[in-house]
């Protein structure tokens, strides 16, 4: 196991490093100026060659690639404007915008993302599955038709306009914003309450007909029908035997899923104004940000990558028969 | 006994009335209907079905795929939806009525009263626990014991299934268990609560010849010391000739046949047990084509009137009149032995037997 762990470390490893390249490369490849954008309004061509020389933008991209990924590895010392400041590992460079350390952006920032997606996959976790196992239950019944219908309007609702439908209209809730979960716990949930319901809520519809679909089958297995002939109780039957087995598709499906929305809640943290790393990300972009680009790429694609390993991994928990390596 | 292609062994009629039968019937089935109604009409898997079991007895009930044989044991065991089976009729275990029993009872009856294994010990054993704990979840849900002593009964149980090393194999997986320790360990499953009777639904089927017999020799013996009713569905007359005591031979949802295994086996009386007995391919003598009953078994949806069989049967024309298409045999006994009975409008089936089908049985 443990080298299985190793090999796809190392797997990880170059993947990350191929998507820091080609992000690298089509950042190259758009005709794009940083230099022009640090300069600011006022920008004298020598001050523009200072920051360009400074920052390595005539290099060529090769070098420039090579100074990153030393970087991450090694640190590095920054020059700008004059001024020579040090970068720590792992240096991810200094926002040409913000002026700050990536790494220190990134970190305010993904607590953030994280605390919106791990919230909302509370919501939807559990509303989904229930919703889908009950309505399994009693499939056919108009309850079971409802709940699939409903799970299948709000589906097909675009997901911004849900977000914003909620911002606008369900007052109610909490005002939106972040604080750190470690200065007041209180303060942290009622401002992610709002982004919470409607991470929850969108994607409570997906597992719903997820739990749904996989609990129909898993109630007809042969085992099921054993486990009845026993004379076990009938929630055992359903939740041990039943449930148990039909969870394991969707935990695999929620694993990858869980990769995507922590490098995609670009909407949610838009419209309730959390700052997180999709904001972040996006911002970087408009403005030519290259190194916080950067830094959000590389967030984004280890995040993927170790997802899919943690899901591999927790197969071989969930289901005695699955091996690995 | 006369030269057939089935000799029935002497050891099970001896054993049987050494046994000192117990005519007690614990399970008593009678006329029992189940009907699944679909979007193509009512399904008609079980019509009228009567058969009694005392215990130490074994039933071999036979019959091809959608005779309905399935169908009646899982009745007697309740495991039908509720919501989508009509059944009727009275399955009596033990004095218990089970035709609309209700789900606390059931839950009761099930697992301690009767048991049943199933046909696909792989599909029918969870994959996600193990051995030990499947065994342990059917005694404790019938019995308030800890954890520890559950265990010591099934390590006792895998033991007596002869499962070597029970100590260890009791915390592994169906995944790890071949095929005949599969089916071992969910005999031991269902008898760990020792539920005097045991309905084994094609034990035997998914498994290789070979283990096939120490399986049935496996069953034999724990009826003997338990002391059960066993009912054993299969589609293999070998196996009825090796075990059973009595058979029931099914065919669309009806009993046509049913008495000890030596006289239905050693003198059928009905067409469609002549066809079984003559589908039978010889595995000595000269080679010679197999003799299969012609057609299929009729859909359960449009069972044909009258007699069942009819549109198959090659002795139709020697029933006087249109009686096989209009009016449906009664299951009575055809001759003056009152131990047994089908259900055929022949006048003559022993002369016919003798005459005709004996010979041509090799």
């Amino acid at each position: 196991m443990l080298l299985y762990i190793l090999r796809r470390l190392l797997t990880a490893v170059s993947v990350v490093i191929v998507t820091l390249v080609a992000s690298f490369a089509l950042f190259f490849l758009a005709p794009t100026d940083p230099a022009g954008v640090i300069c600011g309004p006022r920008c004298t061509p020598e001050r523009l060659d200072n920051i360009r020389s400074s920052l390595h933008l005539d290099d060529p991209p090769l070098t420039q690639i090579g100074l990153y990924m030393k970087g991450i590895v090694a640190g590095n010392d920054i020059e700008t404007g004059g001024t020579v400041r040090e970068c720590p590992v792992p240096c991810l460079g200094y926002s040409y915008t913000l002026g700050q350390p990536v790494t220190k952006l990134l970190a305010q920032a993904l607590p953030v993302t994280v605390s919106i997606v791990i919230g909302g996959a509370v919501v939807y976790l559990i509303v989904g599955i229930l919703a889908g196992t009950a309505a399994a239950q009693v499939r056919g019944t108009p309850l079971d038709r409802f709940t699939v219908g409903g799970a299948l309007v709000i589906g097909s609702f675009p997901y911004f306009v849900f977000a914003l439908l909620v911002a606008l209209y369900a007052t109610f809730l909490p005002e939106s914003g972040y604080t750190s979960f470690f200065t007041s716990p209180l303060a942290w949930a009622s401002g992610l309450v709002a982004a919470w319901l409607c991470v929850g809520v969108t994607n409570a519809a997906s597992y719903t007909r997820y739990s749904r679909a996989s609990m129909i089958e898993s109630l007809g297995q042969d085992f099921v029908r054993t486990a009845r002939s026993k004379g076990i109780s009938r929630n055992r039957v359903v939740y041990r035997h039943g449930l148990r087995a039909a969870l394991t598709p969707v935990a695999t499906i929620f694993g990858i899923d869980l990769a995507f929305q922590l490098t995609g809640a670009i909407f949610t943290e838009m419209i309730f104004g959390l700052p997180g790393v999709g904001l972040l990300t996006l911002r970087a972009f408009g403005q030519y940000d290259l190194p916080v680009l950067m830094g959000g790429v590389l967030v984004g694609s280890i995040v993927l990558v170790l997802m899919n390993l943690v899901v591999d991994i927790a197969y071989t928990f969930l289901d005695p028969r699955v091996r690995l390596g | 006994m006369s030269e057939q292609s089935i000799r029935v062994p002497q050891t099970v009629t001896r054993t049987a009335r050494q046994r000192g039968v117990n005519e007690e019937a614990y399970l008593q089935v009678t006329d029992l209907q189940v009907q699944f109604p679909t979007a193509d009409g009512m399904v008609r898997a079980v019509q009228g079905l009567s058969y009694s079991l005392p215990l130490h007895r074994t039933l071999a009930i036979v019959g091809e795929s959608g005779s309905g044989k399935s169908v009646s044991s899982m009745a007697v065991l309740g495991l039908h939806d509720t919501k989508t089976a009509r059944i009727s009729g009275s399955i009596k275990v033990g004095g218990q009525e089970i035709v609309g029993m209700g789900e606390k009872e059931m839950q009761n009856y099930r697992g301690r009263d009767a048991a049943m294994i199933f046909q696909d010990p792989q599909s029918s054993l969870h994959p996600y626990f193990t051995i030990g704990d499947q065994v342990m979840e059917s005694y404790r849900a019938h019995n308030n014991v800890s954890r520890r002593a559950a265990k010591a009964r099934a390590i006792e149980m895998l033991d007596r299934v002869g499962i070597p090393n029970p100590k260890r194999r009791v915390d592994n997986y169906p995944h790890e268990f071949s095929g005949g320790m599969r089916q071992r360990a969910m005999i031991a499953m269902a008898l760990v609560n020792d539920p005097k009777l045991l309905i084994a639904d094609e034990p035997t089927t998914a498994l290789d010849v070979t283990v096939q017999a120490q399986i049935l020799d496996l069953i034999a013996d724990l009826q003997r010391d338990f002391g059960s009713a066993v009912v054993f569905i299969t589609h293999d007359l070998g196996v009825v000739a090796e075990i059973a005591d009595d058979i029931l031979v099914m065919y669309a949802g009806n009993a046509v046949e049913y008495g000890p295994v030596e006289k239905i086996l050693g003198k059928p009386l009905m067409p469609y047990t002549w066809g079984l007995l003559e589908s039978i391919p010889a595995l000595s003598g000269t080679p010679a084509p197999l003799h299969p009953i012609p057609g299929t078994p009729p859909s359960l949806l449009a069972v044909p009137s009258g007699c069942a069989f009819h549109p198959r049967c090659e002795f139709k024309p020697r029933v006087p009149g249109d009686l096989c298409t209009t009016l449906k045999p009664e299951l009575i006994p055809r001759t003056a032995d009152q131990g047994r009975a089908s259900r055929c409008h022949l006048r003559d089936p022993d002369r016919i037997f003798d005459t005709e089908i004996l010979p041509r049985l090799p």
